[in-house]
Order: C-alpha cells, then structure tokens, then sequence
C-alpha cells in the first residue's frame, strides 16, 4: 500500500491535494457532484473584510492550455462567510478548511484573518498577498518584501492557527519575498498565484477582458509555477504548498518532487469538476509506476 | 448537472455559418427548456457552453454559430465522434408563468432554446406565438419546425430579405400575448425591454469560465443579488433584471 498522507504546518492532510481558492467556491458545489472529503482540504473563496461585486464582465478569456480570469475577489465579506457559507459547508465536509484571505490595507488583513481564525472549522489561514485583479491591494502588498513581512506579522499578531503567506510570481525575485515572509513569523509559503497576462480580440481590436488584464493560470503555466517553488524550497524551511497548472497525478509528484508539501489544483477544476477527486485515484497507480511509497519521503526530492 | 460521453449523430450547415448538430448519450440531467451543455473541446482550454435547442430521452440537438476557432473545430466533426459534454446546466425557463397565449422571442443564436421551449408550451395547451429575428434571409433557420410544432410563427429580417422588413420589436408592438420568453443579443432586449407589456423571462449570454458556479466569471447584478449567469441564470425573470 502506498501513503499519500502529509503534515502540512502540524495538521495532518489524507493527501496533498487541495483544490485552490477561487476555483472551488465554498465547496458545496462541487460537493453536489463527488464526496468532497476526499480531498486533503481545500482553499475556500478569497474572503475579504466588505463584501465585494469584483470586476465588470468579461472577466474570462481563453489562452492556449490555460485562461485568464479577472474575477476581482467577488465574495460576500467575512462576516457572512462565517454566518452563511461555513455552516452550508459543514454540511459536506467534515474537515478543517483553508481559509483563503486578501486585503486593502494590513488592517483588513489582520482584522479578516482575526474573525476567521476562531471558527473551529478554519485548519489554516492562507493570506492572499499576490491577487493581480484588484488595485490598490492584492499583489501590491506581494511585491516587496518588506511589505509581504508587514502582512505576516500583523495577522500573525492576531491569529492561532498555521498562517501560510501566497506569493505571486509577478516580481523579480519570489525567494526572497519568501523569506521575508518566513523571518516575520509565517508557517508556510503558498505559490504560485497567477501571472499576470491578457489578451487582445481582432475583432474589436480591445482587449477581452474588462479589466484589460488577468491572472493567467492552467497547464501553461505550470512550468514557471515548477521552477518558483523550487526556488521558494531552497530558501526557506517552513513548508511550500505548490500550485500552477496542476492537471494530473503526474504534475502533482512533479510539484513534490520541486518541494511542495501539499498542491493545488485550480483551473483544472473548471474544465474537469472531477478533476481533484480523479488526481487521488490515480495517485497510487502513478505512484507505484515511479516507485513511490510515500508521498512525503518525496517533498523536495529534485533538489 | 453530470459529465457524459455524447456521439455525435449528425453535424449539418443548416443556414449561413449556422450548424445544427445531434449528440446521442443519457439527457437525464435536463429538466428544463433553456438550460445548456458544456462541451470540452480536443485542444481547446475551455469548454463552450451552448444551449439545448431540443432533447429526448437519448438524444440533444443543439445549435450553433461560427464565430471563432472554438466553433470552427465543431463544425468539422463528423458522425461517430465522441465529446466529453457537461450536461444539465443552468436553471431554463419557467413555462407554469406563460398564461393561455405566450409569444416566443428569438434573435438569431438566441432561436435554438426557444424550439424546446416552444415544444413545452404547445404540450402544455398554450397557444404559443413566436417571432424569428435574423439579420437576413441567407441566415434563417427552424421556421418550418417551429410552424410544425403548431405555433404562430413571424420572421423578420434587418435588411427586408423575407419576413418582416426590421427587428423584433416591429412585430412584437402589435401583438397581443399573455407573457413573454426571448433569447437573443443585448441590444435587442433593450429594444424589446421598452416596448413590451406583460412579464417575462430573458435568457443571457455570457462569456463563462466553468459553467457550473464555480469561478464567479460570469456574475451579475440583479435587483436582488448577485448571481452567476451559469447557474442561478441564463434565465432571468423581467422584474429582477438592471438594465
């Protein structure tokens, strides 16, 4: 028998894959379609202090082997998150959640990673510093190190549980920002969020999206998310949870084998709502196919 | 909603860059005229959400226009090909709202969901009008199949090649119905939207990420809520729409 568990910041995980936030909703409904305690958790909708509409529509395009979105953080703000989509997903899924969070300021940071840290179904907070759809925040506070160590040691301040810090690639040197994030208190290193990108209609001549740009992620990326963590794992300690164009059983152990401890899976679930609960079939075949026992005997294994 | 492996029966031009294609796999996930199927593409990123023009229990007949690479592979496929199709999506048309006599309003690709629709009402006993709006006549499809399904059928064209000389709207003034239900582009339901006179059900188009309610690629304000045109939508009643 193979093992698939891992140990993500002292929380037991049945198996490294966790769908990404903004690609699973608050679970349940995906939870219509499979059990969705299958997964090792999953990152639940970036969660912010106000309700929030996002960006006008489109907010989608197609790239080849991947998509840009320009959501904009559209969620219904902490408080009802905690009075209306935690007791919904209880319901389905009787794990503890990853609590996906962004900001405008270190204070809405502090203050959301506050409310949701003492709800018991909250296993980890994972702060989103690195969102390239909102001005004035998101990827702002990701971009320089000093300020991604700002955000760490205010919701650090404030919080209990494991608080996993998620880097966007769109900087110059994402190890050090890692770092920054690690001497100022974090547990973790989520990455990576998505590039930023855009594309152009020839028919109108204007660019797809109405934002004008986007978060670029599926398959295509998944290369640049293998080489980022690789990097983020030579510089720090604290456990990586590696995502980016993850689509199979195969990219999953690649992404381990870079130095992830846990993965996620995000636009993959779009195309493929089953995509994460078919990723945990195949895991053992893949596995025996490699030679595998164990999936945390693995983590960093390239290096 | 569920994913299935369709065959694809038939694939055939049916009117200037229209196509009209025939899947054959389980349609037990739809419920309801004016819901629609995802259909994955080989090399193609996304999956294309395209509404059910008509189904039974084995088979989904769908239409669509060419408009870019998406649907320019689909019109190559040929009988025998299988497409992994997302099916059973969004929430259709309410048909227990339509009163004696509805009037159907479609324009161009908004004219597949309203056969089935169409097909419902008749079944139901309604007395059903229905009015076609194309841009030309090279580009009209299904005026025989709606005659054939019993109702009332008005064309109109933009530039006068049959039918009606005009838009919708210059049909739709003079007539008298009990509730409406219209597909088509936005302008057109503005157009419709100023004249109209009874409640109603508009269908929406939206550029989508996933189809199922997933990705919030598609929201929508409404006087209500927020809502995802995939899931809480296409199909949205008069009185909750902001314009």
């Amino acid at each position: 028998m193979v093992d698939l568990k891992v140990n993500l910041c002292g929380l037991p995980l049945d198996n490294p894959i966790i769908p990404a936030s903004g690609t699973f909703g608050f679970g349940y409904e995906f939870a219509e379609l499979y059990d969705i305690n299958c997964l090792g958790t999953f990152s639940f909708k970036g969660t912010t202090k106000e309700a929030r509409f996002g960006n006008p529509t489109p907010r989608i395009a197609e790239t080849p082997n991947g998509m840009i979105n320009a959501v904009g953080l559209q969620n219904p703000g902490v408080e009802k998150v905690i009075s209306e989509e935690l007791p919904k997903l209880k319901q389905c899924f009787n794990k503890k959640v990853m609590a996906n969070v962004s900001g405008f300021s270190i204070e809405d940071y502090a203050y959301t990673c506050e409310k949701l840290d003492k709800e018991e179904q909250v296993g980890w907070l994972e702060v989103n510093v690195s969102c390239p759809n909102v001005h004035g925040g998101g990827m702002s506070f990701g971009t320089s190190p000093e300020m991604a160590a700002e955000v760490t040691k205010a919701v650090k301040a404030v919080t209990t549980k494991p608080v996993i810090i998620k880097l966007s690639p769109n900087v110059t040197n994402i190890a050090e920002i890692a770092v920054a994030c690690e001497n100022a208190g974090a547990d973790g290193i989520s990455l990576i969020n998505t590039l930023l990108g855009m594309r152009i209609d020839l028919k109108t001549k204007k660019p797809v999206i109405a934002n004008k740009m986007g978060g670029f992620s599926g398959s295509a990326i998944l290369p640049v998310a293998l080489r980022c963590v690789y990097q983020v794992y030579e510089a720090v300690k604290i456990p990586i949870v590696g995502m980016g164009g993850v689509s199979s059983a195969e990219d999953v152990i690649e992404m381990m084998l870079a130095g992830a401890t846990a993965v996620q899976i995000g636009a993959a679930n779009l195309i493929n709502p089953y995509v994460c609960r078919d990723i945990i079939k195949n895991l053992p075949t893949v596995m025996q196919k490699y030679r595998i026992n164990s999936l945390k005997d693995i983590i960093g294994g390239a290096h | 909603m569920k994913q299935e492996i369709f065959e694809i029966v038939s694939n055939k031009k049916i009117a200037e860059n229209i196509y009209e294609m025939v899947l054959s796999g389980d349609t037990a996930e739809i419920t309801k005229p004016g819901q629609f199927i995802n259909i994955k593409l080989e090399g193609f990123f996304l999956r294309r959400p395209i509404s059910v023009c008509d189904f039974n229990e084995n088979t989904i007949t769908i239409i669509y226009k060419v408009v870019g690479n998406g649907t320019e592979f689909m019109a190559e496929l040929s009988s025998g090909d299988k497409l992994d199709v997302l099916v059973g999506l969004g929430n259709g048309f309410d048909t227990t709202k339509s009163g004696d006599c509805p009037v159907l309003i479609g324009g161009g690709v908004g004219v597949p969901p309203m056969y089935n629709l169409c097909k419902e009402l008749v079944n139901e006993g309604k007395e059903v009008s229905v009015i076609l709006g194309f841009n030309t006549k090279k580009e009209i499809f299904y005026e025989e199949k709606f005659k054939s399904l019993g109702a009332k059928v008005y064309v109109t064209t933009a530039d006068g090649t049959y039918g009606t000389k005009g838009f919708v709207t210059d049909v739709l003034k003079d007539l008298e119905y009990s509730y409406f239900y219209t597909c088509g582009p936005l302008p057109m339901f503005k157009a419709i939207e100023s004249i109209v006179k009874t409640s109603g059900q508009y269908s929406f188009e939206e550029r989508m990420g996933c189809g199922f309610g997933a990705c919030m690629g598609c929201s929508c304000k409404t006087k209500y809520k927020n809502i995802r045109i995939c899931k809480d939508g296409p199909v949205l009643e008069r009185e909750v729409i902001v314009w």
